[in-house]
């Protein structure tokens, strides 16, 4: 056999680090009393402690958790009744939907969001203070993805056990919620997870429907680095540190489980 | 009770029509005509025969390729390595690669900033550099991901048999590997250009600047011009559509799901 090189894994090393020297820098920063990069000053949890108690921040965070949340399961109900609706639909039916579940998903969030601002706040004359376009239009961005994650597992199933479900005495909407649900969860799990990841990285969406007086993390950061203001910018850093944290955490977690739950496979 | 599966389907069905299409035709609409609401082209002809808004189409356009470019030089020597290397955890390493999507992106950019400020001094000097970092930070996971899947999933067995019989390493990579993983390639591809040409935020962000097709959006928005923005949005979905007729994907588009999940 050839011999092993390890200039493909210096290369890999290379891009990790560019990939993640800069969020590295902002949290060791993040535990500083310095406004810039690269100034040296003391470690302080100024920037940390700011983050919770301001209001602002706080409710900024928090606005935008709800939000993902709200829509990711109002997008995981409308995605999965969505996705069994067309599975069992004749062809033309199916068509139209996979057509026009295909538009968010290809098309760039900048017109998405602008398009569902127009028509809603433009042409319907919805306020933005009501929430609903901001809702509607990360459900438009996310529901797609869930219909997506769950279509495959809808075509994986066995179509004889909802009609053996029927045939043993169940009505359509037993079968539905104890027969096909069930062994459907594994795809609106991850549509959900997706749906969620969608709404919280999405900037355009929200510029375009928000109402004026709430903002999301992306909204809030972009208008940050224009305004310069010291503390809010630095108290940021403290939240990409915190942000960071928490996504290790998750991924350990993940892989954790997933590690069990392979073993557990193997065992049984 | 009456009920069918196929009446499940109903609500997200409607769903799609009001927020999908209703909104697409709205904008057709907007584009057409003008603010007294009469048919006009205007809009069309006058970006058209604007020299600026033409010199922001092609910036973006070579914008999005040259950042492309960069992003696939970078993701496919990195997912074929991963791909093609026997480590044992390889998912946890792809994992890692992946994991700064899970980041607020707004957050990433500030801390690219920051450590560009600190290299170079005033970011505004090197508009176009620049953005090219900028977008490939934010965007290379997205182009590493469908590549290495598709790598991944090739027939090892196929290599082998080129090398059995007697093709070279380069010949192997250049006449085995590299057509099959030309789908990854792709869907990759779709991720990045569109995006490049459209997330003016990116720009904005590192250095107070949008020369974006985009950011053309933005500013209609900004100034109540509905008709001028629905224009520029109805150009960005035909170039939209025409690209994702040409990178024909087959695979039904979970591209952007399928690199997320």
């Amino acid at each position: 056999m050839k011999k092993t090189s390890y200039g493909k894994y210096i290369f890999l090393a290379c891009v990790l680090v560019l990939l993640y020297l800069p969020i590295l820098i902002l949290a060791v920063y993040s535990f500083t009393s310095a406004t810039n990069i690269g100034a040296i000053r003391g470690f302080s949890l100024k920037n940390h402690v700011t983050l919770f108690t301001t209001p602002e921040l706080v409710q900024m965070i928090l606005g935008t958790l709800v939000l993902a949340f709200v829509s990711a399961a109002l997008s995981a109900l409308l995605g999965t009744i969505g996705a069994i609706g067309s599975f069992y639909s004749k062809k033309r039916a199916q068509r139209f939907f996979n057509v026009l579940n295909q538009v968010p998903v290809v098309n760039a969030d900048v017109v998405t969001g602008f398009s569902i601002c127009i028509l809603l706040v433009v042409v319907l004359n919805i306020s933005k203070d009501t929430y609903i376009p901001l809702v509607a239009g990360h459900v438009t961005l996310c529901a797609p993805f869930v219909y997506l994650s769950v279509m495959p597992k809808i075509k994986q199933m066995d179509p004889a056990l909802y009609e053996a479900a029927l045939d043993l005495g169940a009505t359509p909407f037993r079968a539905l919620t104890q027969v096909v649900i069930p062994q459907i969860v594994p795809g609106i799990v991850s549509g959900f997870g997706l749906a969620i990841t969608l709404s919280l990285d999405d900037y355009f969406i929200a510029t375009y429907t928000k109402p004026a007086t709430f903002d999301t993390i992306s909204t809030y950061v972009v208008n940050a680095t224009k305004g310069a203001q010291t503390t809010i910018k630095t108290a940021l850093w403290a939240l990409s540190t915190v942000i960071f944290a928490v996504v290790i955490l998750v991924v350990i977690c993940m892989n954790v489980h997933e590690a069990r739950a392979a073993k557990k496979g193997v065992a049984a | 009770m009456n009920f069918s599966r196929k009446s499940l389907g109903i609500p997200y069905g409607v769903f799609l029509v009001i927020f999908v299409a209703a909104p697409l035709f709205v904008l057709f609409y907007y584009a057409f005509t003008n603010g007294q609401g009469q048919f006009t082209i205007a809009n069309f002809t006058g970006f058209f025969t604007n020299p600026n808004a033409i010199g922001t189409l092609v910036y973006s356009l070579a914008l999005a390729l040259v950042t492309t470019a960069v992003c696939l030089l970078i993701a496919y020597p990195v997912a074929y390595i991963l791909a093609t290397s026997s480590l044992k955890s390889k998912g946890v390493i792809v994992m890692i690669f992946v994991m700064p999507m899970w980041i607020n992106f707004s957050l990433r950019i500030t801390a690219l900033k920051e450590v560009l400020t600190l290299l170079e001094g005033n970011l505004a000097l090197h508009p176009f550099l620049n953005s090219v970092v900028g977008m490939t930070y934010d965007f290379l996971p997205f182009m590493i991901l469908p590549i290495y899947t598709t790598i991944e999933k090739l027939d090892g067995s196929l290599r082998e048999a080129a090398m059995d019989l007697g093709a070279d390493p380069v010949h192997t990579f250049l006449q085995i590997t590299l057509p099959l993983s030309v789908p990854g390639i792709l869907s990759g591809v779709s991720m990045v250009f569109l995006p490049a040409m459209t997330n003016y935020v990116v720009l904005d962000m590192m250095y107070n600047s949008t020369y974006i097709m985009g950011s053309l959006i933005g500013s209609y928005f900004s100034a109540y011009n509905w008709n001028g923005g629905s224009m520029i949005a109805l150009i960005l979905l035909a170039i939209i559509c025409l690209f994702t007729l040409l990178t024909n994907e087959k695979n039904s588009g979970t591209n952007r799901g399928g690199a997320l999940l």
